[in-house]
């Protein structure tokens, strides 16, 4: 019964998707009650799990899917601590982003597309989530990379859009095919793919590809979770729509690259080299972003580096042995930056613009989506006690315990900036007066802003399970199974915390509610940092200049390369044979054939002559026949 | 124990090419479901085989022998195993939908479908003979119909295509010519036949020599780079469903032949030109994926991209082991069905738009919801999305292949990037984006191009999800071929 | 009273002479015929004569003879057959009119 519960978790959404995309024309505005009802239903199957795996149980269970040489690839499932908290997550963000979509996508000509799409990405997670096995994993991984891409490019009238699907589908492929090498790789050295088997093959095995193993599933993480150098594709992945942010690009897929170092952690673990790469690769990410957030005048955007700053913190944490803290941020961020992102949706759908710039005053207009959206920005700022406090004040004492006071020091710094553009984006957006009078704000339907209210708890309550209040019951759960990242309060890390984010806010109050002309002189102040935030550091510049210009070249030189040169030796050939064929016409026709004219000729020479004899008159060959016999009898009487 | 079944295979389009010729050209649908049934009941018996094949056995099974021309002691032998099971029905398969793809055909129906069967029995006969001068006269056999079938079916440059195709690829079967009368010299006694010519062991620099001759006939049919520029030509200029079964059955004939001739009958020359083998093949994934990327003709972008996929499957021979064989074969399989779709998708949109060029189109996913599902599946499958076919065959090669070396690997998963870019670049450029208000009025993919359609997919899918369906058909052959090649099993 | 043989050769021998005399000469078609008639009856001459002075049975020259003279009736009918038809075409029986089978 529990067995089949578990397979019915990622079935029946993909049971959903199915129905929509094949029927897609007859079920028309039942797409979304059929995609809501499966993963509603996978959701009920999923929390009684949950709780068993609180309880101590663990569940696995596998079947044979391929041999590969003398091994076997075996696809299962295994549902443990880790898995349990992203099921926790996925299957709830992923319903209520559903519920939210009937009202956001009200009216669209492609309403029950967009709901079989969003079913086969539910599909893919939950494959992914409770997956106990590396290929398996990545199968799901790439599946939600395609639905991914078709989501971004849904509006694909739009050039933007379509453009940024293609941007992030082939931005994160190198990263895939990292993570793929990687599988190769850590098959290579340890022979087995299973996530239960890691530790006990790991241990005392040193090698060589272990920790290039590692490496690569950090390169998948990169391209999967947009860290840098491979963030580029996150922003331009707006262009979805918002609630495909809020799911996909917010709060499930991107983490699972997050998830993915959680998962082979062991193999982190091994190989200590890599550690480090891991924790810098995400404190550049949780920096740069935060610092491009700053300047960011789309309310979606703003969003999206945000997600790539917190991304770099969950990495940052893992990096540096905080696997708790890694986790649990991962968790704690689904719910405020699902939020966040539904309540700017709210904020698009109620005024028809996503420009902060025109927005403003619209508090009284959209009090529940403002109150939400005040609620996740506290708790992503880091105010206790919502839960984006306990989450980050875990990653910040990581960092800390680790001793590496750069990184915390930088992390500090991005837990202002995060605070200041979170609060820069509330006031612009809620408070002041209103900037732009076409705009008649309106607020959400009850679909759109009830999923924002059950959020909004969870935004605020989902720190206290890893509290001290609470007895750290969180960290002990999940480091059930693994070596431990556990700390004991920091008063001063705590302290320091708090500080930052009422700092952060206390700042973007003064420059954007108070002293509104503070804002422009700190532009013209700090004019070659604004340059830097507002131009992203000229990324997508240099890789266009640098990657795809010189790829796209190579791709038609080669292609000239092939028509002259490669083509040229085929048809040359051809040419130089059809030479040598000309050669041996002219000898043919003037040497050999000449002969045979001559024979010809001389026999048509000697046959004019002789054929004179033949008169046609019948009493000449009569003549010649008798005097031949005369003459014959000449001879016989002779003889 | 003597069944017929594997005569019966070849030899029935051959009987319906011969009825054919008996039906005035006046009853155009006549001929047409003539050949239709035809190409179907050799499915039926394709069924048939299967049923009969034991997948457990590695050996050669429902064997056909008779003495053909004592004189060289050429014999009439059949015989089917886990090699050319995939290869037989997958041409079955590809032959059926070819032929309701080719109803669109509307000039010289008679002689079209004529040709065209007697194709098929080329094609069936490659893969199931067992003597050496019967593949030859098969293999040679596939040509001439092919000829015409492009020479005066095709497009505008047909009669250049036409001839580069036949004379290029008739070139290299010389070489193979010699090769195979090498081989029946050096073999006590003299013999054609494969079974027996394997219990010869030759010198390995004979090895060497013969394996190379008949690489060039194979290597030219496969193509593998530099052999490979008929290739876009044949393709651009040939009609739809010759285009479907260039790239579905007859590419696979050379690599068929590398599994069934040059690797069981040369393994020392096998191993030693390995690395050499990995070394095109690499080369023609990466350079036949960044040739794809710089096309604006959609068909040439397709042909291309056979070349960067059949790469595959030729890194996976070279990686002589079990998973790099099982992959390279299924991608044989997968690559078929795969472009073959493909190459249809093209058709069909050429039929309704009388273009190809990739930039004149755009926003095509609004007008053609069904078709823009279809072209994507395809697409997607041929990238190699997981879940779908392409994925479990590229999975298992690259997996052989970094066992056998890992910096070949690594260069070869730039071409999966490229098959990515390439692809979806494509998609971009003709499902989405702005709609060209020219294009506003294409009419929707019909029921019979989607039923030409769905069969591939239903394939895709399903060895996509579950490979072992077909995996366990090849795997006991492939296995004891790396025994007798003297390979690891792992 | 026998007439002795030589009379009879010399009678056959002068007909044939006379037959040769006229196919070589006439111009007439109808004149080569009836002198390639004269040729076939000097030789039946001869037969009969033959036949009859030797110790055969009298009947074997005879036969012969016969068989010859079945044999000229037929040809003679074809000959002017094919005379008629000339004539049909070309208004003439005259052999230097009708070479249509020179060079």
């Amino acid at each position: 019964m529990v067995t089949t519960s578990i397979y019915l978790i990622p079935l029946l959404p993909l049971m959903a998707f199915a129905v929509n995309i094949l029927f897609g024309k007859k079920v028309g505005k039942q797409a979304s009650a059929i995609s809501i009802a499966s993963s509603l239903l996978s959701c009920l199957c999923a929390l009684p799990l949950i709780v068993a795996v609180a309880g101590g149980r663990r569940f696995s269970g596998e079947w044979l899917w391929l041999n590969l040489g003398i091994d076997q690839l075996k696809f299962g499932y295994l549902i443990d601590p880790l898995a349990a908290t992203l099921l926790f997550v996925v299957t709830i963000v992923g319903t209520l982003i559903q519920i939210y979509s009937t009202g956001y996508m009200h009216g669209d000509p492609r309403y029950s597309r967009f709901f079989a799409y969003v079913s086969l990405f539910m599909s893919a997670m939950l494959t992914l989530v409770i997956a106990n096995n590396l290929v398996l994993f990545f199968i799901a991984w790439e599946i939600m990379g395609l639905c991914s891409y078709l989501l971004i490019g849904f509006w694909f009238e739009k050039d933007s859009a379509a453009n940024a699907g293609l941007k992030a589908f082939l931005t994160t492929r190198i990263g895939d095919v990292c993570f793929l090498i990687g599988i190769f790789s850590l098959f290579a050295a340890i022979g087995t793919l299973e996530f239960a088997k890691f530790e006990g093959a790991l241990k005392g095995n040193s090698h060589v590809l272990i920790p290039v193993a590692a490496l690569l599933f950090l390169c998948g993480t990169i391209g999967k979770s947009a860290q840098f150098p491979l963030h580029v594709w996150l922003p331009d992945a707006m262009e979805g729509p918002t609630p495909v942010s809020a799911l996909i690009h917010a709060a499930t897929m991107v983490a699972a690259g997050v998830y993915l170092i959680a998962r082979t952690y062991p193999v982190f673990i091994a190989s200590p080299a890599i550690m480090p790469v891991v924790a810098i690769i995400g404190t550049i990410t949780a920096f740069m972003a935060a610092f491009i957030a700053l300047t960011a005048t789309d309310i979606k955007r703003v969003l999206a580096y945000s997600t790539i700053s917190q991304l770099g913190y969950m990495v940052t944490a893992l990096g540096l042995g905080g696997f708790t803290a890694g986790t649990f941020h991962l968790m704690t961020h689904a719910y405020f930056k699902a939020l966040l992102f539904l309540g700017a949706g709210s904020v698009i759908h109620g005024t028809g613009t996503q420009d902060i710039r025109n927005l403003g005053g619209i508090f009284g207009k959209m009090k529940s989506t403002a109150i939400t959206f005040l609620i996740a920005s506290l708790a992503i700022a880091g105010v206790p006690p919502l839960s984006g406090f306990w989450s980050k004040d875990e990653v910040l004492s990581s960092a800390f315990h680790s001793g590496n006071m750069l990184i915390y020091a930088i992390l500090l710094l991005t837990a202002f900036m995060t605070s200041f553009y979170m609060f820069r984006l509330v006031f612009l957006t809620f408070f002041g007066k209103a900037r732009d009078h076409q705009i008649h704000a309106h607020e959400s339907p009850n679909s759109m802003t009830v999923p924002l209210w059950i959020l909004a708890v969870g935004a605020a309550l989902l720190g206290l399970p890893a509290s001290p209040w609470l007895h750290n019951w969180f960290q002990t759960f999940l480091t059930a199974g693994h070596a431990g990242g556990e700390h004991e309060i920091n008063r001063m890390v705590m302290a320091s915390s708090i500080g930052v984010a009422l700092g952060g806010i206390l700042l973007a109050a003064v420059m954007y509610l108070w002293v509104p002309a503070l804002a422009g002189i700190a532009g013209k102040l700090f004019r070659p940092l604004y340059w830097l935030s507002i131009h992203k550091f000229w990324i997508d510049e240099i890789y266009d200049v640098c990657l795809i210009r010189p790829f796209l070249q190579i791709g038609k030189i080669l292609y000239k390369f092939d028509e002259r040169a490669v083509d040229g030796c085929v048809n040359g050939t051809g040419w130089i044979t059809l030479l040598g064929g000309k050669m041996h016409n002219w000898c043919d026709h003037y040497i050999v054939d000449g002969l045979v004219n001559f024979v010809g000729a001389l026999t048509q020479f000697l046959s004019r002559v002789t054929r004179r004899l033949q008169t046609g008159l019948i009493q000449n060959y009569l003549l010649i026949i008798f005097l031949g016999v005369l003459i014959l009898i000449y001879f016989e009487m002779r003889s | 124990m003597n069944s017929q079944y594997l005569s019966w295979i070849i030899f029935t389009p051959l009987a319906g090419a011969l009825l054919i010729l008996f039906i005035p050209r006046s009853l155009n649908y006549t001929i047409k479901w003539i050949a239709t049934v035809t190409t179907l009941v050799v499915g039926l018996l394709t069924l048939k085989v299967c049923q009969l094949f034991d997948p457990t056995q590695a050996g050669f099974q429902l064997i056909e022998k008779c003495v053909w021309i004592p004189q060289f002691n050429v014999h009439y032998l059949l015989g089917i195993d886990g090699i050319s099971l995939p290869m037989v029905v997958l041409t079955t398969l590809i032959s059926i939908l070819a032929c309701v793809g080719s109803f669109g055909i509307k000039e010289r129906q008679k002689e079209y479908y004529f040709l065209y069967l007697v194709l098929q029995t080329g094609m069936l006969g490659t893969f199931l003979a067992l003597d050496l001068f019967l593949f030859y006269i098969f293999w040679e056999l596939v040509l001439v119909p092919m000829y015409f079938l492009i020479g005066i079916w095709g497009g505008p440059r047909k009669e250049y295509a036409a001839i580069k195709f036949f004379l290029y690829t008739l070139a290299g079967s010389l070489f193979m010519l010699l090769g195979i009368l090498a081989l029946y010299f050096a073999s006590t006694p003299h013999t054609f036949n494969l079974i027996e010519l394997t219990h010869n062991s030759f010198a390995a620099g004979f090895q060497r020599i013969v394996f190379l001759a008949l690489f060039l006939g194979f290597a030219i049919k496969v193509p593998i780079f530099p052999f490979h520029t008929w290739l876009p030509d044949a393709h651009v200029e040939a009609p739809t469903p010759i285009s479907v079964i260039l790239a579905g059955v007859l590419l696979k004939m050379g690599t068929y032949g590398f599994f069934r001739f040059s690797y069981p009958l040369f393994p020392e020359a096998s191993r030693w030109f390995s690395p050499y083998l990995a070394v095109l093949a690499v080369v023609g994934i990466v350079y036949g994926g960044f040739v794809a990327l710089a096309q604006t003709d959609f068909k040439k972008m397709v042909a291309y991209s056979s070349v960067s996929h059949m790469g595959f499957v030729l890194l996976g021979l070279a990686a002589l082991n079990t998973n790099g064989f099982n992959g390279a074969l299924l991608q044989m399989f997968n690559h078929g069905t795969i472009t073959g779709g493909l190459f249809l998708l093209v058709g069909v949109l050429y039929d309704r738009a009388h273009s190809r060029d990739m930039l004149a189109f755009g926003g095509l996913g609004a007008v053609m919801p069904v078709y823009a599902g279809i072209l994507i599946f395809f697409s997607l499958a041929s990238l190699g999305l997981p879940g779908l076919s392409g994925f479990i065959s590229e999975f298992l090669v690259l997996l052989g292949s970094y066992q056998f070396s890992l910096l070949w690997t690594v260069l070869a998963v730039v071409g999966i990037i490229l098959a990515a870019a390439y692809l979806l670049i494509m998609i971009r450029k003709i499902l989405l984006g702005k709609l060209n208000p020219k294009w506003s009025h294409l009419p929707e993919i019909s029921l019979r191009e989607i039923l030409t359609l769905v069969p591939l997919m239903v394939l895709i899918l399903i060895v996509g999800v579950y490979p072992r369906l077909i995996l366990h058909y090849m795997t006991p052959t492939l296995s004891t071929l790396l025994q007798t090649m003297g390979g690891s099993a792992s | 009273m026998m007439i002795p043989l030589e009379h009879y050769l010399i009678f056959a021998a002068t007909l044939f002479a006379i037959g040769i005399y006229g196919a070589l000469i006439r111009r007439n078609i109808i004149g080569i015929l009836i002198s390639i008639e004269l040729m076939l009856n000097a030789v039946n001459v001869n037969l009969v004569a033959f036949s009859r002075s030797t110790s055969l049975a009298p009947e074997t020259g005879q036969v012969f003879a016969i068989f010859v003279i079945a044999v000229a009736a037929a040809s003679v009918a074809v000959g002017l057959a094919i005379v008629i038809a000339l004539y049909r075409v070309r208004k003439s029986v005259y052999t230097e009119d009708i070479h249509l089978l020179k060079w």
